[in-house]
């Protein structure tokens, strides 16, 4: 087992290799660069640049390097001193804008996946059991309008719901009051309150996807001879579908986390912009506009990341729930 | 399992009038209706029948057992012994009252053990399950009795193998632990729904004699469910033959098989007898030139080395050295247990598997032979116009989205051999001589039996006038009835044709019945070659014996399977 996970991680190398260079080259894709719009917001200010201090500027970060060069600088940086880069647009080093970020984005995806898997997988069996029942049908219904709904639209009806009903203050993670007040148990409950609108934001559209793929793979698992086997061995109905065809039915379910903890990170980005919530899709969105190479790199190259630790993180559960994986 | 328990044995299970149906959108269909017998403690009752005939839905109705829209519309199925009788037919399938009997009075094996044991369990939990449920016992008591089970049903080293999984096992290992955990409540009944028809023979054989021996020792009532008169003759005391749903012939095994009175039975066994000998359709082959000639042919899997795996992984040598010759009109049937080259060895030979080592020379009508590994593309594809394969399973081997016609037609399209109204008249023609209504052409395979699906693959096989034929198991997945018409079609049409046949099979009555001479398989090698009747009743290689020894004699009177040769390892 620990051979097995050793191997998947030394596996991750070559892959985040290559997705730090093609994180770079992305970023380093549309025409001009940071100089340019800099130039170009100044311009509209009705000021203006003189070509030396352009060409100074230039200098100073590397701009004018080729590109190997300037991602030899980007990533030796990161992986020897954990250095980021500068962001021109804040005028601070990235990793001090990105960790809080981060946090707040991993903090808020994981409550959504928790909840995401503690609704779907409990309604997916129900519906894949009992097959084309009423409960079933009303699930489907819920389900699919949970998927056709545009989540902004959903932000924008629970805020209003929870502003004019409920009479909470809405928008960001904290109340004005508790903005830059120390942590204290007031402070955590007014947390709570704004944070479940974004989960159920960010959450319904995954559990709707998940009822689905749950549903589905059970179906087909139920009508296997095992299951025909463990009936004949006197056990209960519930007791035999929990431990034979739902333990069987998981590993799909399961290697969804690979692609559910990317998805979660960055397409929360229009809620998180309607929510007014400090996560990491607006401040990305922000740095690819001004073209703030560093910053968006650095995003980019964390988001793989992720996606890859939550390959990985499926990958070592699914070897944990099926020998046939792990003993081969 | 014949055993010396008399016919006055006390009855355990009684079924009468027993009706199952199936609620379909068009109506109902009756699976099985009036079926009554009883099993008695020790004894074995068979209940044959051929696909279809009702034959499992019958046996799952003892448990219960039957998915929905199948219901038990009448009868009853009274279980005696243990206090007052019980009629499972009246229980409800989710109650309590069935659960008790299930898996405790009642043991049920299953045909496939490798889908019927769930993957990603242990054989041990799978067992210690059934234990801890219906004897309460606490894990240890259970993981003891378990392993003592398993010592039972002769796995060797219990104790290591309770902790593994089922695909760490062979197919005979897995139905010996699914028979651990079918018996280990100590049941009065056990049913066995085709438990070895996924087996080979030397492996049936064996699980045939274990489960006679668990029966002589737990006294249990045993209903086995087969197609295969064979095994019937083999293991019965009494047999009930079933067909289209009803019990149409019960009695003793011998008054059966000896004085067969409905005309079904007749039928079934003579079909089964058929196969016992040479065809009489068959005639002495006079060619003396090879049409193909196989040297020294290997096939070595090399292990993927992975960059990070310490295992060295050993090679498998799938076909080891084989060398033949199939004279022109021929049959040469290749025989040998799963696993042992045979289908690999029909591969190499069309290069469908690249092969490593070895020569394989075929001799057109007209020209110089042609050296098939030598073969560029363009060769291969004219050599595979002369030498074509017929597949086993009728149901997985034609598109479902062709229409026969587009199915048949497939090779002389591909090849630009035949267009339009030739091409039409061609695939009328084809469908004639596998004794089709050449009407049938615009229907889709679904529409077809497997007998019939069978025949318009032989048609594909046919469509461009091949001079060799390579049949993989081609008569495996059809019912015995049907089994000897499609061995007397091919025999028709290798006579018509001047065909050669490659048969490849693991059934040794299909391949005495159709072939010249055969050659017997083990480990990727040839052991031993010769005449079919030779072979089959008096073979030299102590491997052959084996076999030949294992397989299942229909005739109750002269049982082979008792004296049969054992071969270690």
């Amino acid at each position: 087992m620990l051979g097995f996970i050793l191997k998947r991680v030394l596996y991750m190398i070559p892959t985040l290799f290559g997705m730090s260079l093609v994180s770079f080259f992305i970023i380093q894709l549309p025409p001009g660069d940071f100089l340019t719009s800099l130039i170009s917001a100044i311009a509209d200010s009705g000021q203006s640049l003189d070509s030396a201090t352009v060409a100074a500027l230039t200098a100073q970060y590397g701009l004018d390097q080729p590109f190997y060069v300037q991602y030899w600088n980007w990533i030796s940086g990161i992986l020897f001193r954990g250095d980021f880069g500068w962001s021109f647009d804040w005028g601070q080093p990235v990793s001090r804008l990105i960790w809080d970020r981060m946090g707040i984005t991993l903090f808020v995806s994981v409550l959504s996946l928790i909840l995401i898997w503690a609704v779907a997988l409990p309604i997916g069996i129900y519906s894949a059991v009992k097959r084309y029942s009423i409960g079933d049908h009303i699930f489907t219904l819920l389900g699919f309008i949970g998927l056709a709904i545009p989540t902004f639209i959903m932000a924008l009806v629970l805020m209003y719901v929870s502003y004019k009903f409920l009479g909470q203050n809405v928008g960001g993670l904290f109340s004005p009051e508790y903005q830059d007040a120390p942590w204290s148990l007031g402070k955590l409950w007014d947390l709570c309150l704004h944070l479940w609108i974004p989960i159920v934001v960010i959450a319904t559209n995954s559990t709707a996807a998940l009822i689905r793929v749950m549903r589905a793979n059970l179906s087909d698992e139920l009508n296997k001879p095992y299951v025909v086997t463990a009936r004949a061995k006197g056990l209960k109905e519930f007791t035999l579908i929990m431990r034979y065809p739902v333990r069987i039915a998981l590993n799909p379910f399961i290697s969804t986390i690979g692609w559910v903890l990317p998805a979660l990170i960055s397409g929360v980005t229009i809620t998180a912009i309607v929510l007014n919530l400090p996560m990491a899709g607006p401040l990305l969105l922000r740095a690819l506009v001004s073209q703030d190479m560093y910053l968006a790199g650095a995003f980019i190259l964390l988001m793989s990341v992720l996606t890859l630790v939550g390959m990985l993180i499926s990958d070592i559960l699914l070897a944990v729930l099926d020998p046939r994986i792990r003993l081969q | 399992m014949t055993t010396d328990i008399p016919a006055t044995a006390p009855t355990v299970l009684e079924v009468r009038n027993l009706a199952v149906e199936f609620a379909l959108r068009g109506g109902t269909f009756t699976a099985a209706r009036d079926v009554g017998f009883k099993l008695q403690a020790g004894r074995t009752l068979c209940l044959v029948g051929e696909s279809g005939s009702g034959k499992s839905v019958t046996a799952r109705a003892m448990m219960q057992l039957i998915d929905a829209p199948g219901r038990i519309a009448g009868g009853t199925i009274m279980l005696s012994g243990e206090g007052a009788p019980v009629d499972i037919a009246t229980l409800n399938p989710r109650g309590d009252a069935i659960r008790a009997i299930r898996g405790r009075r009642i043991g049920m094996i299953f045909q496939e053990p490798m889908s019927s044991l769930s993957p990603v369990h242990t054989i041990g939990a799978q067992i210690v399950e059934v234990l801890r449920l219906h004897l309460k016992m606490d894990r240890q008591q259970a993981r003891a009795r378990t392993i003592e089970l398993l010592r039972q049903v002769e796995i060797p080293d219990p104790e290591r193998n309770i902790d593994r999984y089922t695909f760490e096992f062979s197919g005979g290992m897995r139905q010996r632990a699914m028979i651990a955990m079918a018996l280990a409540c100590n049941p009065q009944v056990l049913i066995a729904d085709e438990p070895t028809t996924a087996l080979d023979v030397t492996t049936q054989a064996e699980v045939l004699d274990l489960i006679s021996r668990m029966q002589r020792e737990l006294g249990m009532a045993t209903l086995l469910i087969t197609h295969d008169m064979g095994v019937v003759a083999e293991v019965a005391d009494d047999v009930a033959v079933m067909y289209r749903g009803r019990i149409v012939e019960a009695g003793p095994v011998d008054e059966v098989f000896h004085g067969a009175r409905h005309p079904y039975t007749k039928r079934l066994l003579n079909s089964v007898l058929k196969l016992e000998r040479t065809s009489e359709l068959k005639q002495a082959s006079t060619a003396a030139d090879p049409i193909l000639s196989v040297r020294d042919l290997g096939k070595l899997y090399q292990p993927r080395q992975g960059f990070l795996s310490r295992r060295p992984k050993t090679e498998v040598r799938a076909v080891d050295g084989v060398s033949f010759d199939l004279m022109a009109g021929e049959s040469l049937g290749i025989v040998g247990e799963s696993g042992s080259g045979k289908t690999t060895l029909g591969r190499l030979i069309l290069r469908i598997v690249e092969p490593t080592e070895g020569t394989v020379t075929f001799r057109p009508a007209t020209g110089a032979p042609i050296d098939v590994r030598a073969l560029d593309k363009r060769g291969l594809r004219g050599f595979h116009q002369q030498v074509r394969l017929i597949f086993q399973d009728p149901f997985a081997s034609l598109n479902p989205r062709m229409t026969v016609r587009q199915i048949i037609a497939d090779p002389l399209v591909v090849n630009h051999i035949a267009s339009g109204a030739s091409l039409d008249a061609r695939v009328s023609e084809l469908l004639s001589m596998v004794g089709l209504d050449p009407a049938m052409m615009e229907r889709y395979p679904h529409a077809f039996s497997g007998g019939q699906r069978q025949r318009i693959g032989i048609a594909r096989a046919l469509a461009l006038n091949p001079r060799v034929l390579i049949a993989d198991e081609a008569t495996s997945a059809l019912d015995v009835s049907i089994r000897s018409q499609m061995l007397d079609l091919l025999l028709e049409l290798q006579q018509r044709l001047g065909l050669s046949f490659l048969f490849i099979s693991h059934d040794i009555g299909v391949v005495r019945y159709f072939c010249d001479r055969v050659a017997v398989m083990r480990r990727g090698k040839i052991v031993e070659l010769g005449p079919a009747e030779t072979i089959c009743t008096a073979p030299e290689h102590p491997y052959t014996k084996a076999l030949i020894s294992a397989v299942p004699h229909p005739d109750p009177r002269q049982k082979r399977m008792r004296t049969r040769t054992r071969l270690d390892a």
